[in-house]
């Protein structure tokens, strides 16, 4: 318990994991604060200016109509005419529900609507500074020499960076309940103030805590895969370089290889989609190059279906293949 | 292979063997090496660059995984049983390496609390090693000297019974290394074993109660630095003649009879003087006569050259690994 408890503060106490808490947190107020002040409330008030609005802009559209019609008709015989559809059939003049007042509508927050967005938002950022601070915590410790220290007095290695791994990751879990927490009240709070919570249920109550649940497995993922590349490459360089890599080559070449090769469902292969399907529960992907022909809907294009099982399945396996990986170099390898 | 023996040694080490592969091919750092230390001694631990002292210290502390040898701590095998004996082994190995952003204090704080040791400690090593008022200082804005008293306050934290100090004296001016020997001494002297790897051999022979000198990763020479003197310095005599009389005569007669000369300005010194009686002989035959002939007592430095072959050749570059084993025992004129 010794061991773990100073693992917490040496990473409590490390200056960048302070800053790069406080910078998360600067950009999440950011978010917050922006998002109060771009959204309204609707009342009897701004529902009426929108009706209001869309009638104006039907009227300026039916007078412009009413000219550009007389204007057809008297061009007509004229080499003008030929600007105008012939003897200007197929002008037909707008009417009042083509001009939706929902259009001309401020803004607002509709929590069941829009929070599920704000919880994708911080699982991403949590997961980024889960990922940066827990390959610095142990990265730096090799650079640094702390890591040989520290084996010094405690000469078991698998317990030392198991515990270095459990401290790193029991400190976001929480970092990230804490924060999901004030996020999601902070967000009520918008949506109190500047939009609506009426639509929600304890159903949406549930899929809300669920998916804040798959954002926090999100970031002790990240956080894991940080410090185990970092841990590998006994450098935090190795897992921020390997990550750079893998956007280059996987993000960028291997997307635009599979696009040019006409590869069906290309963005399965990339990282993005998962972590979305992760996140939205699903996301389907379509092969516009495909015709599934069906009597009744016509062609429509090929789709493939990826599911949060299939996605965690995949953050397991990263997860399980990288911490596996950094604890088995640790058990062997000569440190010098 | 020798083997461990069952005795109250502090530190057992036995044909121990260390092997690196690389790319280039394999380096064997570590011969089959042998070293004993025991209870309450000092003990100086030498050898040239590249010898393999680091990797023995490194093998003993489990950080590094040996190919072979047996290895014992206060009477325990490791690295079998080495998180039973780590509370009582206080070890720096090779340069002091901290994380620079923390504070001294915050540094001994973390370690004593991940080893288990009281925080009264964290005041008690700052102030032996005098660090006591640069404590809340940033490590990187420390000396090398300075970390290198903080690298000993971090391994005195746990009071260990034995103390690897690996160059403990890097880094500090002329008062640290005295106020570093003087700690050592008094550390020796609550009975706590020291083991010490230096390149300052005048320190090593003022502060140490046996030596192990290593090269090419085996024991080239161990034991008292008395007894390890006192084998390398029957062979070497100073040499002075009568007033008056031109040593160059007496200089080529005794190298045509194989002695190894080397003239200062009155005297000379013969390296090989396996029997003294025959200088004063052969030149005596020759109606030169002696005024002076005395053995020249060996220094712990000299004695390193010798057994290491690392002793620098005018219009040699001697490059990291390369070494000559120790002579054959004996010399000329025996």
């Amino acid at each position: 318990m010794s061991l773990y408890s100073a693992e917490t503060k040496r990473l409590t106490k490390r200056r960048f994991t302070k800053l790069f808490l406080l910078g998360v947190t600067l950009i999440l107020a950011a978010v917050a604060v922006g998002m109060f002040f771009t959204n309204q409330k609707l009342g009897p008030e701004q529902i009426a200016s929108a009706q209001a609005e869309a009638q104006q802009e039907y009227q300026r559209s039916f007078d412009q109509f009413g000219r550009d019609l007389a204007n057809c008709q008297a061009a007509q015989g004229k080499p003008r005419a030929a600007d105008w559809p012939p003897k200007c059939a197929g002008m037909t003049a707008p009417t009042p529900d083509q001009f939706e007042a929902a259009w001309f509508m401020p803004p607002t927050f509709d929590f069941r609507e829009k929070f599920p967005d704000m919880v994708t938002t911080l699982g991403a950022l949590l997961a980024l500074v889960a990922f940066i601070v827990g390959a610095s915590f142990v990265g730096a410790e090799w650079s640094s020499g702390g890591m040989m220290n520290l084996l010094l007095w405690r000469p078991q290695r698998l317990r030392v960076l198991g515990t270095k791994l459990a401290a790193l990751l029991v400190f976001f879990t929480a970092v990230t309940v804490v924060i999901s927490a004030v996020w999601t009240a902070a967000f009520y709070g918008i949506a109190e103030a500047r939009g609506s919570t009426e639509s929600l249920t304890s159903g949406a109550w549930q899929s809300i805590a669920l998916m804040e649940l798959r954002g926090l497995a999100l970031v002790v993922v990240a956080g894991a895969v940080g410090f185990g590349l970092a841990s590998l490459g006994r450098h935090t360089a190795m897992a921020l370089g390997l990550t750079i890599g893998v956007v280059i080559v996987f993000q960028f070449g291997l997307g635009t290889v599979l696009n040019m090769a006409g590869v069906k469902f290309a963005e399965a292969y990339l990282i993005p989609i998962w972590l979305i399907a992760w996140m939205n529960k699903e996301v389907k992907v379509e092969d516009f190059n495909s015709c599934d022909f069906s009597s009744s809907a016509g062609c429509r294009p090929d789709s493939l279906l990826l599911t949060w099982p299939m996605a965690g399945g995949l953050l397991a396996g990263v997860f399980v293949v990288v911490v596996v990986a950094s604890m088995w170099a640790m058990r062997s390898r000569d440190i010098t | 292979m020798s083997r461990v023996s069952p005795v109250t040694a502090v530190l057992e080490i036995a044909g121990l063997q260390k092997t690196y592969r690389s790319r280039k091919g394999m380096r064997r750092a570590l011969d089959g090496f042998d070293m004993t230390v025991e209870a309450g001694q000092v003990h100086g631990f030498l050898g040239p660059n590249g010898s393999g002292k680091t990797t023995t210290l490194r093998t003993l502390l489990g950080l590094i995984k040996p190919n072979g040898g047996q290895m014992a701590i206060l009477g325990r095998a490791v690295p079998e049983h080495l998180p039973e004996v780590a509370g009582q082994v206080g070890a720096i190995v090779e340069s002091p390496q901290f994380f620079g952003n923390f504070t001294a204090r915050d540094t001994l704080a973390l370690l004593a609390e991940a080893g288990g040791v009281r925080r009264e400690r964290v005041d008690a090593v700052l102030e032996l090693v005098g660090l006591r008022d640069r404590d809340k200082d940033r490590v990187k804005t420390y000396s090398l000297g300075m970390k290198q008293r903080l690298a000993v306050a971090s391994a005195l934290l746990k009071e260990p019974k034995l103390l690897i100090l690996d160059e403990p004296a890097n880094g500090l001016d002329p008062g640290g290394i005295r106020e570093m020997r003087t700690l050592v001494r008094n550390l020796a002297e609550t009975g706590m074993t020291v083991v010490l790897s230096s390149h300052i051999l005048g320190e090593i022979q003022l502060i140490c109660d046996s030596v192990t000198i290593i090269s090419a990763g085996r024991r080239v020479a161990a034991g008292s630095v008395a007894d390890v003197l006192a084998s390398h310095t029957s062979s070497t005599v100073k040499v002075r003649l009568e007033p008056g009389i031109d040593p160059r005569r007496a200089v080529d007669l005794l190298r045509a009879n194989g002695a190894q000369v080397t003239v200062d300005h009155d005297h000379f010194i013969i390296g090989n003087a396996g029997n003294p009686a025959q200088i004063t002989r052969i030149l005596a035959e020759r109606e030169i006569y002696v005024s002076e002939l005395t053995p020249v007592s060996a220094d712990l430095e000299s004695v390193f050259l010798e057994l290491t072959g690392t002793a620098p050749v005018e219009g040699q570059n001697r490059q990291v690994d390369q070494t000559a084993m120790a002579p054959a025992s004996g010399g000329w004129g025996q």
